[in-house]
């Protein structure tokens, strides 16, 4: 599984929602994600990807759309 | 060594339900409990002021404890809604109480106000003697002002708690705490004089979903307290799904979190010793068994406080 798919398939465990929104779009706006569903997700990527992320890195804004994980993750490699 | 002797409190009478908080942003009671758990708060009369709050759960405690005011060697009153830039809330609390020539401090920081106090309290009270631990907060008169913001209308409530911490003896002991501070997330949760309050609640949620249970953490760790030990965990009433997360990332039955915030709201840095109130009440301590306290607000600044049944 490709990495993109396996952040889709983290977004619908932790949403609990399909995830049909496109790379660019803002998962709160479209609504997949909320303030509750976040810290989920974040300890999830550390779970999946073997990272730590640190506290000072917990701005909602470096996960609001797949393509901003994305980025973040090429942060951390 | 420093005790928690005794706590009080007292919530105004008039009931807010969620039905009407929701009405005011376009929403129903059901969206408020979903996104909260809450049902209704309680508001505090136009005339009442927030060191009249104060005072009361003051007095309860006092009471409650058969000691007179004149007698505490400090009082701490904590608030993030004082009326008026100064003198804060803590000088007239102590007059009401019959405490003038006591000396008391306010601790102008909302939601971890009483939590940052009630350490400092145990850390002073060897030299000065009995110290009276005050949160006090009037909520209400910020979530009137216009624009009213969904997230934020319908999350608070006024009340006060209050707890006397002693050298010699007590309900439990104060073992430990831990405080912390971080100001880069300074505007992310704010009110500045006449506005509306300011929550990035995103940015919130995420860092008080990691910090809380972090310090919770650290000292039971340094105490060697495994978190499944704890009898209960008495934190800031900041919302229910908050609280339900913080259990789960310590791998704790959510019944060991006690919660009021269902009847009172988010009451700021009352609301942790209003839950201490209504549980040490209700339940009490045991000989011997840990208590955590915790709190995380507006700064940010957060900690977390041991504390053990005698």
């Amino acid at each position: 599984m490709d990495r993109r798919s396996k952040l889709i398939e983290i977004l619908k465990t932790v949403t609990k929602k399909d995830v049909a929104a496109a790379p660019d779009e803002s998962l709160f706006e479209s609504g997949i994600l909320d303030s509750f569903a976040l810290p989920d997700l974040v300890s999830a990527l550390e779970q999946e990807f073997g990272i730590q992320i640190p506290d000072s890195d917990l701005n909602p804004r470096k996960f609001d759309s797949i393509e901003r994980i994305e980025e973040y993750l090429d942060s951390r490699a | 060594m420093a005790f928690l002797r005794e706590f009080g409190c007292w919530l105004p009478e008039h009931i807010v339900t969620s039905e009407e908080a929701g009405a005011w942003v376009g929403s129903d009671a059901e969206w408020v409990r979903n996104v909260s758990g809450i049902e209704e708060r309680r508001f505090a009369a136009e005339t009442e002021t927030v060191a009249d709050l104060a005072a009361r759960a003051g007095a309860d405690c006092l009471q409650r404890a058969g000691m007179e005011a004149k007698d505490l060697g400090m009082i701490f009153v904590a608030s993030g809604t004082s009326e008026r830039a100064f003198p804060g809330p803590a000088c007239t609390a102590a007059r009401l109480l019959g405490a003038v020539g006591v000396p008391a401090l306010d601790v102008p920081m909302a939601s971890a106000g009483s939590l940052f106090a009630l350490s400092l309290a145990s850390r002073l009270t060897a030299q000065l003697g009995p110290i009276l631990v005050i949160g006090a907060e009037i909520m209400s008169r910020i979530v009137k002002r216009e624009p009213r913001e969904k997230g934020v209308a319908i999350l608070f409530g006024d009340g006060a708690g209050a707890c006397l911490v002693t050298p010699d003896a007590g309900q439990a002991e104060i073992v430990d705490s831990v405080l912390a501070s971080d100001g880069t997330y300074a505007e992310d949760l704010m009110l500045e004089n006449g506005a509306p309050l300011k929550m990035n609640g995103r940015s919130v949620i995420l860092q008080a979903s990691r910090k809380i249970p972090a310090a919770i953490r650290a000292v039971l760790d340094r105490n060697g307290v495994p978190p499944g030990d704890v009898l209960a965990y008495l934190l800031h009433q900041a919302n229910q799904n908050l609280l339900d997360r913080i259990a789960s990332a310590l791998g704790v039955a959510q019944e060991r979190f006690f919660s009021n915030i269902r009847r009172f709201g988010n009451t700021s840095s009352a609301s942790m010793l209003i839950a201490a109130c209504e549980w040490s009440r209700a339940h009490g301590f045991h000989p011997g068994e840990p208590v955590v306290f915790a709190a995380f607000g507006a700064g940010f600044h957060w900690g977390a406080l041991l504390a053990r049944g005698v």
